[in-house]
């Protein structure tokens, strides 16, 4: 029977840990039907991004405040889990403390003790931040994407950081020998008097159910990254190592409308071929974006990275000005899109069924693209390297070349290139009259 | 003025050391042509062999890319490659951060491979070689901000060599609060400079104008035919004009120059 905790932790932690993986499968699952394009390149260039802008957090501090906060919250995150090492440890072999005996009174006590001290700051870093959500008049935070589930989202975060940090320096304050010891304790000796007074029994019953719900919330918030904004903390990493190393202002030039074109300007072509006898039929590729299988894998991790800081929109001279579009927004339909589509699957044993639905229209209207100048402000501002751009971008491909649906005054503009060369309406034989008009 | 064109330069057996890619708006737009002088008064100054393809240009795509016409592109790209392949271009200058952009980003992988150089870059070439001086005293003590052109800032990171040249005119260089990477458009990029603005609130040039005037200038500098058309119209919007000026830096430069 005393075995029956360490039995009871073994299965919640394998439970725990098997969601998550079957989660992360399905992830993959879903980024990977996204076309290919070859990010393979430049490792170096690739790894030094990665390690600046998602471990080294570069581009968060261009927001000093926030980005502030932010590493706190982080590097709370990433060093509380070393605590979480021992918790799993003791778990499983029944043991208590079991790193104080193999690292000595003075080093565990330090650890704890840095511990202690992140995990009060990372407790008034998320307070900041959920006033900064819910009370202060922060734009970015009140725009109409953010109404529903993506601002409950953002809270119930915070909520369990608050809820986690508490229960660890609980844990600790109700722990009688790690508080007698004395190292370790700098904030917790100070959460241990509001437990004078009640019985020993009663101080490790709570010592036990503190510690029991703290690594029992550690395993819920690792299962609700995959239903969560939350996800960047992992993806993160990939997504920065994946991102476009060219200058922001260099659009891909489609390969396979090179193919059409080189084609078109050969004066050798024939243009009454027909295919050989026996060829196969090539089904000409769409040009474009209307979905999200349209997309490459990139920007569909992209989406999944996206953490909702809104940064982005809140440069967007588009935005700025009152238009529809929001470059987050862009980036949280490309996810719930890609979200259903795996649903779908997921519901037809593996295979999509057609649902009548696409992320252009259904989600993206042609008015936000529209609405886009192109000036690479969201892109340069993400601090996760996310390209809302490219999306936007492949998406109007779509609109001008599959459908003929550019704005009136853009189907002149590309006319007057056609035929003089220019994108208003002058004579091509004019083109050097400025040499001499003074 | 004289503007050698590629043709003539041939047919005389010559080639010249840079080729000036003048662009649609340099070449049609009435504000923009006054820039494509300004910068050839320059060249002439600093004794610089070059030549434009005159009637054998033609767009480079561009806003027909970013408008979403990828084959237009694509064509007017090779139609492009193939006279400044057939012509051994080497190096191009541009006073059109758009078609810079495309010129130097967007050409090579179709076959067309150049050294491209924004208008800003090429003056400071010819500043530190010796071949040109800014006279630092006819503007001096102006009060001037820089607005960075999008496809010149963030999209190529171009950022010092207009300020340089903006800093030897002796003026009094204040930067707007969003600058650099953080500049705001001035609305025309992505082809939206030949469409009227979805519904909103304000236009996007407005917006710019009014960062721009918070540093009360004498002049807004730039460095692109279509955000000097952008910010000269929110000047006008904001009944501005008689005391703030738009001007490229190469017409900063000519008028500095006495040229």
């Amino acid at each position: 029977m005393q075995y029956l905790p360490n039995i009871f932790f073994i299965i919640v932690l394998i439970a725990g840990i098997g969601f998550f993986v079957m989660n992360v499968k399905k992830l993959s699952r879903n980024i990977k039907l996204g076309k290919d394009v070859d990010r393979t390149d430049r490792k170096s260039e690739r790894l030094k991004n990665m390690m600046m802008i998602a471990l080294g957090q570069s581009k968060m501090v261009k927001r000093p405040f926030s980005g502030f906060l932010h590493i706190i919250v982080y590097v709370g995150f990433i060093i509380i889990n070393i605590e979480v090492l021992e918790i799993i440890i003791d778990g499983i072999f029944g043991t208590h403390r079991i790193f104080l005996g193999v690292l000595g009174n003075a080093f565990y006590g330090f650890l704890i003790g840095t511990f202690e001290v992140l995990a009060a700051l990372v407790f008034i870093a998320v307070v900041i931040f959920w006033l900064r959500r819910n009370v202060s008049n922060i734009k970015r935070f009140l725009s109409k994407e953010m109404k529903g589930w993506p601002k409950n989202d953002g809270n119930y975060i915070l909520y369990f950081e608050m809820v986690l940090m508490t229960l660890f320096l609980v844990m600790n304050a109700t722990d009688p020998t790690f508080q007698q010891a004395g190292i370790g304790n700098p904030i917790s000796q100070f959460v241990a008097p509001l437990f004078n007074g009640f019985s020993p029994d009663t101080i490790h019953a709570i010592e036990r159910t503190a510690w029991w719900i703290h690594i029992l919330g550690i395993l819920v918030f690792l299962n609700y990254l995959y239903y969560s904004k939350h996800l960047h903390i992992l993806l993160a990493f990939p997504n920065t190592y994946f991102a476009n190393l060219n200058p922001k202002g260099q659009f891909n030039n489609l390969e396979s409308v090179t193919n059409e074109v080189k084609l078109m300007m050969d004066p050798d072509a024939d243009p009454y071929t027909m295919p050989e006898e026996g060829a196969e039929e090539t089904v000409p590729e769409k040009f474009g974006a209307s979905d999200v299988t349209d997309l490459n894998w990139v920007q569909l991790l992209n989406s999944y990275t996206c953490t909702e800081c809104g940064r982005c929109t809140s440069s967007c001279p588009a935005n700025l000005t009152g238009k529809k579009l929001s470059p987050r927004k862009i980036m949280m339909d490309t996810r719930d899109r890609l979200e259903e589509v795996g649903r779908n699957i997921d519901a037809n044993n593996g295979v999509f069924v057609d649902d009548n639905k696409q992320l252009l229209n259904d989600y993206i209207s042609p008015e936000e693209l529209w609405a886009c100048t192109s000036c690479n402000a969201c892109v340069e501002e993400c601090p996760v390297n996310i390209d809302p751009l490219s999306i936007i971008m492949d998406m109007r491909r779509y609109l001008v070349m599959e459908q003929s649906a550019a704005p009136q005054e853009l189907n002149m503009m590309m006319t007057n290139v056609e035929n003089n060369g220019a994108p208003w309406q002058y004579n091509q034989q004019d083109r050097l009259n400025w040499a001499n008009e003074e | 003025m004289i503007v050698p064109t590629m043709a003539d330069m041939i047919a005389q057996g010559k080639q010249p050391e840079v080729l000036f890619w003048v662009g649609a708006a340099g070449s049609y737009d009435d504000r923009a042509k006054k820039i494509s002088r300004a910068f050839v008064k320059i060249l002439h100054q600093a004794k610089v062999d070059f030549a434009v393809l005159g009637i054998e240009e033609t767009s480079t795509g561009d806003a027909a890319k970013r408008a979403g016409n990828e084959f237009l592109f694509q064509m007017q790209a090779m139609m492009n490659i193939e006279v400044l392949n057939g012509y051994e271009v080497k190096k191009i200058v541009t006073c059109d951060p758009h078609s810079f952009n495309t010129l130097k980003n967007e050409y090579p992988s179709l076959g067309g491979k150049y050294e491209v150089y924004h208008h800003t870059q090429f003056i400071q070439n010819l500043i530190s070689e010796g071949r040109l001086n800014i006279d630092d005293t006819t503007l001096k003590g102006k009060r001037v901000t820089f607005h960075d052109p999008c496809y010149l800032g963030r999209a190529n990171e171009v950022y010092e060599s207009p300020r340089d040249l903006i800093r030897r005119l002796g003026v009094n260089l204040t930067e707007m609060k969003r600058h650099k990477e953080t500049a705001l458009c001035c609305g025309a990029g992505g082809a939206q400079m030949f469409k009227d603005a979805e519904p909103g609130n304000k236009e996007v040039n407005v917006l710019r104008t009014e960062d721009a005037l918070k540093t009360k200038p004498n002049i807004i500098a730039t460095g692109c035919p279509y955000c000097n058309t952008m910010m000269t119209d929110g000047i006008k919007f904001k009944e501005k004009e008689a005391e703030v000026v738009v001007k490229d830096i190469a017409e900063l430069i000519a008028e500095a120059n006495n040229l």
